[in-house]
């Protein structure tokens, strides 16, 4: 299932890599993926040349539109000695880089029951000891493809800042780069979600939440569900793209090319 | 240079009756304990300093003093944390600051003249650093003790006082971290006074606190509380005898400890019977007729105002 996902969302990406003769192609660049060279089209995105090289993903790549995090890549380019790191799919290629994916950043996770820890910022620390082996060095806000300041989250986490954490580290896509880089070893995306849900807790939950969650729960949509559940994937193709035809959001060309992303599938 | 130090001519000629109105401002470093286990520290501090025409100002961004300073002498890393604040400091356009927490001042002050003593370690830092701007040097680090010392004066402070603390007992404690190293010491390393003349001025007498320069056990609290249990039993025992009223600290891990081993010890979560524990800033701010709501009293785990109220009837 999750491999057969994976195979729809390559070939959906396909067309940007294949399909085009070399020939047409007037610029070229030179990378090197795990020290091996390879000379790709220039403008083309990290993702999609290490695909033209010939690599076919079994890790390292999710979404492929910068949302998962699953394709944290490091890299150099020539003359600068400065470590870089990258969303594979968001980043294009640039003559000279040599780089490789780190698809997994190995990281303790504690577990807890969020009903059950209090909303106080001394709760952080009893999880994440570590965090107060922070030295300020910054290495993580600059490793951040989000661009982020992981560095000031870290220490709103020290202070026992819930709201700070969560406001900083919102658009953390737990690609693991900023923890593998970490001299002090704080995994900072775990800290992170901690303090999201922790502070989360403590907010007042909207009303139109409470009210749409009872709706739920009452049945409301359980019928029309039920039907969507038992159609086809060519009949819920069809389905969406009328939709969005009424809605007025989509042509007819912007529908073909959702549903060959596979997003159609939602 | 904006915010230069105000001529002291400037200080004496200033009416008393502006007193509610902040005519300066000082850059101000908190420190991780005063936004979450010692707030009241923070905001008394803040109400004090207001009643006496100056504004604490945060500095933006600020970072971990890295609490505990490095002995090591080619670890540069570890100073760079303290000099980040400092960059902090001089984008702000200014040459000082003060800091609260007496643990926060001993490291940035030792740090600051780490890389002073060192233009090589310096310059280090800062390529290491190159996100930002380079550290000049020469960020001066103040205790705020200090500061109402000899920037604001303790005569001026006095003609503030709005409660005066009549017949109150206080005693003063130090601890390490405001007298040790001495280059750092805000007063003398064995004898100092700065506390007991802060308190003379606010009207209170200095309970003399035979123990008030040692050691509170610090985090000898997290691995060994017994020893913590009998340096508290010891620096409190001392002047419970001369009938303190309220031990007074500078430091939230002293106050942590000398709370709750005095807690431990009586064997009570919540007493009336210990010695409370208050800030500076918290007497001063309350001899300068502060609210006390703003005090931050509450979070004290021995309530001190039963002692303050029977000063001034309530
Ligand atoms: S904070 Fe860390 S895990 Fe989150 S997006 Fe940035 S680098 Fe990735
Ligand atoms: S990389 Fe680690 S030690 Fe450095 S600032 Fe970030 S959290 Fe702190
Ligand atoms: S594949 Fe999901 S972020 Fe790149």
């Amino acid at each position: 299932m999750g491999q057969e996902i994976m195979e729809r969302i390559r070939e959906a990406n396909e067309a940007v890599i294949t399909g085009i003769d070399d020939a047409d192609i007037a610029h070229w660049v030179s990378i090197y993926i795990m020290g091996k060279a390879y000379r790709v089209p220039a403008d083309i995105t990290l993702m999609q040349a290490i695909e033209y090289a010939g690599y076919r993903f079994v890790r390292g790549a999710g979404c492929r539109a910068g949302f998962c995090g699953a394709c944290a890549t490091v890299y150099r380019v020539a003359g600068d000695w400065r470590l870089k790191a990258a969303l594979a799919c968001q980043t294009r290629v640039e003559d000279g880089m040599y780089l490789v994916q780190i698809p997994f950043a190995p990281a303790e996770k504690p577990s807890y029951r969020i009903e059950e820890e209090a909303p106080a910022g001394t709760t952080l620390l009893k999880h994440f000891p570590e965090i107060a082996r922070c030295v300020a060095c910054n290495t993580c806000t600059k490793a951040c493809p989000q661009e982020l300041e992981v560095m000031d989250y870290i220490q709103a986490a020290l202070r026992g800042d819930l709201k700070g954490v969560a406001e900083l580290s919102f658009d953390c896509i737990q690609c693991g780069l900023c923890s593998i880089r970490c001299p002090a070893e704080i995994v900072h995306y775990h800290v992170a979600q901690f303090a999201r849900r922790l502070y989360g807790r403590s907010l007042p939950v909207p009303g139109h939440v409470v009210e749409r969650v009872e709706e739920i729960e009452s049945g409301v949509y359980a019928e029309e569900f039920e039907r969507l559940m038992s159609l086809s994937r060519e009949e819920i193709e069809e389905l969406y793209k009328k939709e969005q035809r009424e809605k007025g959001g989509l042509k007819s060309d912007d529908a073909s090319r959702v549903t060959r992303n596979g997003q159609g599938e939602g | 240079m904006p915010n230069e130090a105000v001529p002291k001519s400037a200080k004496a000629s200033a009416s008393p009756q502006t007193s509610h109105i902040t005519r300066y401002a000082v850059p101000y470093f908190p420190g991780c304990a005063l936004k979450d286990q010692a707030v009241g520290f923070e905001r008394s501090a803040r109400a004090a300093l207001l009643r006496l025409g100056w504004e604490l100002k945060e500095l933006p961004r600020w970072n971990c003093c890295g609490t505990v300073y490095s002995l090591s002498t080619d670890d540069l890393m570890r100073h760079v944390a303290p000099v980040r604040n400092f960059i902090r400091v001089q984008e702000m356009g200014e040459e000082r600051f003060v800091a609260l927490c007496a643990m926060c001042y001993n490291t940035l002050k030792r740090s600051a003249r780490f890389v002073a003593a060192d233009l090589g370690r310096l310059s280090r830092i800062n390529a290491f650093m190159d996100e930002e701007p380079d550290y000049r040097g020469g960020v001066e680090v103040l205790h705020l003790l200090q500061f109402l010392r000899d920037e604001i004066g303790f005569e001026e402070i006095e003609s503030r006082v709005e409660k005066p603390l009549y017949g109150l007992k206080v005693a003063p404690y130090y601890g390490c971290m405001l007298l040790r190293p001495r280059e750092v010491g805000i007063d003398h390393p064995d004898a100092p006074e700065t506390m007991e003349l802060l308190f003379e001025h606010l009207g209170a007498e200095a309970v003399n606190s035979p123990h008030k320069v040692e050691c509170c056990g610090a985090y000898q609290t997290v691995a060994n509380p017994g020893v913590v249990r009998e340096r508290v039993r010891e620096i409190v025992g001392a002047v419970a005898r001369r009938d303190a009223d309220l031990i007074v600290t500078s430091c939230p891990l002293c106050t942590y400890n000398l709370e709750r081993h005095q807690l431990s010890i009586t064997g009570e979560e919540k007493t009336r019977h210990g010695i409370p524990i208050l800030y500076f800033t918290q007497l001063l701010g309350f001899a300068l007729g502060v609210p006390e709501g703003e005090l931050g009293l509450g979070g004290a785990a021995i309530d001190p105002r039963p002692a303050l109220s029977q000063l001034v009837g309530g």
